[in-house]
């Protein structure tokens, strides 16, 4: 059975659209606003990244958004507080390290997150081999797991891990951190189309998708984008509704691209 | 001795919980090490290198001074007196050789007080290797002779201004650089910390520190010494010592600084690719070490620390930098040997609880010289008169 995330992302597909899968600092000054700004100009569900003191996943902009995000006194609790409150009718995931979960404990950062309305968590720094834990948990409190798919991983590989994917196969677009790059890198489409082989999953390209053309780019081959860096970069600059406009802006050149 | 498994234990400590990008480069790491380390050429080589390049085997040194203020017999494993100044250079020599193996081009570190750093640009030069050292902005201000030094190699050195501005946010950095370059580049991690297989090569690339000093102790006392006593960071040094003795019924003694005890006042957590005793505060963020060495300036430890630890094979007290301070002016003056600020841990340690070691013979790893710490010395210690 379908989660929330997979259910609402699938009948984006299956009305012949592509997934827009915005990032949004969690504590960021606005990060609320922001959130509302996504759900109302196309996102098919927002990913709230709960900030950590060392994250090796991310570049520069992320970095820096976490960083603002703890020196205002951000925690885990506080930004699901603030969730739990927020009904903007799409699905919420969100993005964590793992020693946020393991020090919660698994069972209760799940039951947390299931409590606080959200739908999935993504966990960069949780492989396969030792994922175990914590899906099971996740799976108990009925939360989907995203697992990402990396360039590097030979197609055997690919295979067990979207098995084990829930809500949709992060396919990572490049060998490299978060942050907004010039062009799509090759890698972005190449690997989609290989998870694409060998899953029936929704799969969603993101790392290094930075503007409207490179979304569409990568979705001529995904089911569609999650865009980290050039949100928050915009966030950091112009606020939730500079956020707005530029959702908006991704979004009808999705609509207004012939698939 | 704990071989980990494929799931890289030792214990419910280790593991390798890194991006999904750098799975397949860990897992060739790791087949690539095993394979290298059964291989008697590679063995050979390695051998060959350190003996005639990094001037190994070490001596040990008794300290006749010491001993008899202190009422111990002291003796000190001579680590300082490898090419680099520190016993760093027999992992970066291991590693190294089998980056060549693995027919990589391209390595990069990250250092604390620039030692691993140096022993990397050094290797990198001889081996033909392009490599790029992370180093925290904090760091880099507080040793720049050593920054200087890894230019000098050949080496380039960025400074990081993200986080905490030291060790692990340099960790961080060389992790990210690694998950860009990961088909051309080897990650040359200088402690016993990490995702597997690192926590164990690194281990088995130090244990001649330990192997050699058995067998140097033996010679000497006819027996094992009761207490094995070195500085805890990430732990390379430590465990490359207690690996000779760990069978044996001397006391294994990990000095972590009072700033940055990771076994001492961490929990379990999981942060730089492994799970393992980790300073973090109510809510799981890393916490910032705070010591007078840049080397031990790490908030976690080696997961192998962690592991005998938790079984009560090794203990881990802590010194503070006021001690630290008073045991590396002790040690110059009484034998002639300026101790990288780092060991001066380990010294002060032995200095405080010597009464309670009374006619005890004590090995301690003196893992490096402390001609980089002088001019931070001198600083503290205004010149003296």
């Amino acid at each position: 059975m379908s989660g929330r995330l997979e259910t609402a992302l699938r009948a984006r597909i299956d009305s012949g659209g592509k997934c827009l899968v915005p990032y949004i600092t969690g504590g960021y000054p606005g990060w609320v606003d922001a959130i509302r700004a996504c759900a109302a100009n196309g996102a098919d569900a927002v990913e709230i990244g709960i900030p950590f003191s060392d994250p090796v996943m991310d570049g520069p902009i992320i970095q820096q958004a976490s960083q603002v995000s703890l020196e205002a006194g951000t925690t885990p609790l506080s930004i699901l507080h603030e969730v739990r409150t927020l009904d903007v009718g799409i699905p919420l995931a969100v993005m964590c390290y793992y020693n946020t979960v393991f020090h919660a404990g698994e069972k209760r950062f799940a039951s947390d997150l299931a409590a606080a309305g959200i739908s999935a968590a993504i966990v960069p720094d949780l492989p396969l081999e030792e994922s175990g834990p914590w899906t099971s948990a996740a799976d108990e409190a009925g939360i989907e797991t995203v697992m990402l798919a990396a360039p590097t991983a030979p197609d055997e590989r690919l295979q067990r891990v979207t098995e084990r994917a829930r809500g949709f196969v992060y396919s990572v677009g490049l060998l490299g951190v978060t942050g907004e790059r010039a062009t799509l890198a090759g890698t972005a489409t190449a690997l989609a189309a290989r998870v694409k082989k060998v899953t029936t999953k929704p799969v969603l390209v993101g790392v290094g998708v930075s503007n409207a053309e490179q979304a569409v780019e990568a979705s001529r081959v995904a089911d569609g984008v999650i865009m980290g860096a050039s949100v928050v970069r915009r966030m950091m600059e112009g606020g939730p509704d500079a956020v707005g406009a530029y959702v908006r802006e991704v979004r009808e050149a999705l609509e207004n691209t012939q698939w | 001795m704990v071989t980990p498994g494929a799931d890289g234990r030792f214990g419910e400590f280790g593991g390798r919980f890194v991006p999904e990008t750098l799975i397949p480069a860990c897992q060739e790491l790791e087949a690539a090490f095993v394979d290298a380390w059964a291989d008697p050429s590679f063995r050979k080589e390695l051998d060959e290198v350190l003996r005639e390049y990094a001037g190994r085997p070490s001596m040990i040194t008794e300290c006749h001074n010491l001993s008899e203020q202190l009422g111990i017999r002291l003796i000190l494993k001579r680590e300082d007196l490898n090419h680099t100044g520190s016993h760093k250079i027999n992992n970066v020599i291991g590693q190294t050789l089998l980056a060549k193996r693995m027919g990589k081009k391209r390595i990069v570190a990250e250092t604390g007080a620039g030692q691993h750093g140096v022993a990397s640009a050094t290797a990198a030069a001889l081996m033909g290797l392009e490599c790029k050292v992370y180093m925290g902005a904090v760091d880099v201000a507080r040793q720049e002779l050593n920054v200087f030094r890894m230019r000098l190699l050949g080496s380039e050195v960025e400074a990081v201004t993200s986080g905490s501005q030291t060790l692990k946010d340099a960790v961080n950095e060389a992790m990210r650089d690694w998950v860009a370059t990961v088909e051309s580049t080897h990650y040359c991690l200088g402690s016993v910390m990490g995702p597997h297989p690192y926590p164990y090569m690194v281990r088995q690339f130090h244990r001649v520190i330990g192997d050699e000093a058995s067998e140097q102790c033996n010679e000497l006392l006819g027996t094992n010494p009761d207490f094995v006593v070195a500085c805890v960071g990430g732990g390379s040094n430590a465990m490359g010592i207690f690996s000779g003795f760990v069978d044996t019924p001397a006391r294994l003694i990990g000095v972590e600084p009072a700033g940055g005890a990771a076994v001492g006042r961490g929990q379990p957590g999981v942060v730089h690719g492994m799970k393992s005793y980790l300073m973090q505060d109510e809510h799981g963020q890393v916490a910032e070490a705070h010591s007078i060495s840049a080397g031990l300036d790490y908030p976690g430890v080696g997961p192998e620390h962690s592991y005998l630890a938790s079984i009560g094979r090794s203990e881990y007290p802590t010194v503070t930098d006021d001690e630290v301070i008073s045991a590396f002016q002790v040690m110059s003056r009484a034998e002639g040997i300026i101790p990288a600020l780092e060991c001066a841990h380990a010294m002060a340690w032995i200095i405080r609880e010597a009464p309670k070691m009374q006619g005890k013979t004590v090995l301690m790893n003196l893992s490096g010289r402390g001609d980089k710490d002088v001019g931070q010395m001198m600083n503290i210690l205004g010149g003296m008169k």
